[in-house]
């Protein structure tokens, strides 16, 4: 790791005198609750919580041959991609034709960006009230097509609603980092394939989008860890994982089996299951980062 | 512009006018909404222009909220997000900045072990180990108070990792100055280091703001008592708290009060945002 060439040595205490309030506080909530969360998945109590014994792996084990936990992997595979893919398609049309404007780049952007300040769980309720069987102004629009709308029923419903809503909410993110990445591009290699005659698909597809992959694989993590864990919200104040389970995410089960199943132990295998995919994506992301892929 | 195309640029402008139109449409509704009376969603869908109840709805929740269906006037629950944002926003630029001077200008015993610790926090969003992080917070008695609802938060290695970056960058030149004129580690970082680094903390506090007031999943768990509601969950209460419809009118009026204050910083601090993001995640 880098340093300084030159560095304060007189003081020894100082370093760590400096460092001692991060530190603490990771030690006590972040070290040590993930450490129990190790610990108690390993564990199970017995239904009044008044006998509790070591056993090994077998929460984990249960959790595999448990088809609630299957199906709930399922749907969150479901629920991360179709939110990933909707809300990066949006931003990366919306950015290139940003970025063909000039006067009124700045005008479309401002429209563009705030919804990175709505919190997940208004943006869930907001679409939640579009949505609404009887008030609602899609349904209503919907049932003219003849398609008869009920998220709190059909399960498919449910599940678009909260890909709409948390794709909504991403769509500024996406959007701010496709522009920067489109502004890096250097201008003279459009112009070099629009004199060799290049459309402008062809040069889109050709040039821009492959220049474009370093931030594109980027998002792509960033939004499958957004969709994954930062839209309990959407879920929590919306449909609730329901109905029939349709739309519980991995992280809302966690939720639920611990605090109101009160089933600790797999609830504790459940988070343990959840660092080791956020610990591999952020590992991916990095490499990725570091290399800076281009083609 | 490599080639000047009139109708390229035409539909250009009108997919982003429909782009902005999707974007904008559910907060439009959210502010229709808020301005009709209750009767108004008992007869059918909604209409989409406003109504001449506003007023009175945005003075119902501010003053009464809804209280036969547990959730207090919502003054309260602003500021206590207000509170919890601040807290959260100005204790992590704190911390960050302090550690990321250690790390970057000294050279200690356990340096790297400290680096990946800290490292560490970047992986883990708390929902992942929310009943474990919960059980500590509780056992230190810190249930229904500010500094549980903000502390568990501020750790989080995103910040000292954009100063550690900013730091690196300063020039060593400085650094030798100083010491030339006999200041001490602490007047450098006071006098020079920190004045320098204005513009990132500024950046770092809008999107730290952003994030503490979007809070959701962490105060749901820790506040029962109804003085420590932040308001994003406490919208939450107001959907699902009562047995019928929810008062859609009220509700839509708590929505643009909650939605409102990150918004208006992002507008008004647009360059500073940008500026934050972009350079905290790559």
């Amino acid at each position: 790791m880098q340093t300084k060439r030159m560095t304060f040595t007189g003081s020894r205490v100082l370093p760590y005198l400096l460092l001692a309030p991060q530190v603490i506080i990771t030690l006590i909530f972040f070290v040590w609750p993930a450490s129990q969360a190790l610990w108690q998945s390993m564990l199970r109590q017995d239904p009044f919580g008044l006998r509790t014994t070591f056993v090994w792996f077998r929460n984990f084990e249960r959790l595999f041959d448990d088809s609630h936990y299957l199906v709930s992997l399922k749907t969150t595979a479901i629920f991360a991609l179709g939110t990933t893919v909707l809300s990066m398609s949006l931003a990366l049309l919306f950015a290139t034709q940003v970025n063909r404007m000039i006067r009124s780049r700045d005008a479309y952007t401002t429209f563009l960006v705030w919804p990175y300040a709505v919190a997940p769980a208004i943006a869930g309720v907001l679409w939640w009230f579009i949505f609404n069987p009887s008030v609602g102004i899609l349904p209503y629009m919907l049932e003219g097509l003849g398609y008869d709308w009920n998220h709190r029923l059909n399960g498919t419903d449910a599940m678009i609603l909260v890909m709409v809503a948390a794709a909504w909410k991403q769509i500024s993110y996406n959007f701010l980092f496709f522009l920067a990445g489109l502004q890096s591009i250097p201008q003279s290699l459009i112009e070099a394939a629009a004199i060799d005659g290049a459309s402008r698909s062809k040069r889109f597809w050709t040039i821009v989008f492959p220049l474009l992959s370093p931030t594109t694989f980027f998002l792509l993590v960033v939004n499958v860890v957004y969709a994954m864990f930062d839209t309990f919200g959407v879920i929590h104040a919306t449909t609730e994982g329901g109905p029939a389970q349709a739309t519980t995410i991995l992280v809302y089960k966690v939720f639920r089996d611990g605090f109101v199943g009160n089933n600790l132990g797999s609830s504790a295998a459940q988070s343990v299951i959840l660092m080791a995919i956020v610990i591999v994506l952020t590992v991916v992301q990095f490499r990725w980062i570091e290399r800076r892929v281009n083609y | 512009m490599v080639e000047n195309d009139r109708w390229g640029n035409l539909l250009a402008h009108l997919i982003l006018i429909l782009g902005v139109a999707v974007v904008v449409f559910p907060v439009y509704v959210a502010i229709i909404a808020s301005t009709h009376e209750g009767g108004t969603f008992l007869r059918g869908v909604m209409p989409l222009l406003p109504g001449g109840h506003g007023w009175e709805n945005y003075s119902t929740v501010i003053s009464e909220g809804r209280s036969n269906a547990g959730t207090p006037p919502i003054g309260g629950m602003l500021w206590n997000s207000f509170v919890m944002a601040m807290m959260i926003a100005v204790g992590k630029i704190a911390i960050s900045l302090l550690s990321a001077f250690a790390i970057v200008y000294f050279r200690f015993r356990f340096r790297l072990f400290f680096f990946w610790v800290i490292f560490l926090t970047l992986m883990l969003p708390v929902e992942v180990r929310i009943v474990p992080t919960f059980e500590v917070v509780a056992s230190l008695g810190m249930l229904n108070t500010y500094a549980g609802l903000s502390i568990p938060l501020i750790a989080s290695a995103t910040a000292t990792f954009l100063f550690r970056q900013f730091f690196m960058t300063v020039p060593e030149e400085m650094l030798e100055a100083a010491r030339v004129d006999g200041a001490g580690p602490m007047k450098f970082f006071k006098d020079i280091l920190v004045p320098l680094s204005v513009t990132n903390i500024a950046a770092m506090f809008v999107i730290m703001f952003i994030y503490g007031w979007n809070q959701y999943l962490w105060p749901l768990l820790i506040t029962t008592d109804d003085s420590y509601y932040t308001i994003v969950m406490g919208i939450q209460r107001m959907v699902t708290g009562a047995d019928s419809e929810p008062l859609w009118h009220l509700v839509m009026a708590t929505v643009v009060m909650a939605a409102l204050p990150p918004i208006l910083v992002i507008l008004f601090m647009q360059r500073l945002f940008v500026k934050g993001l972009t350079e905290t995640e790559k």
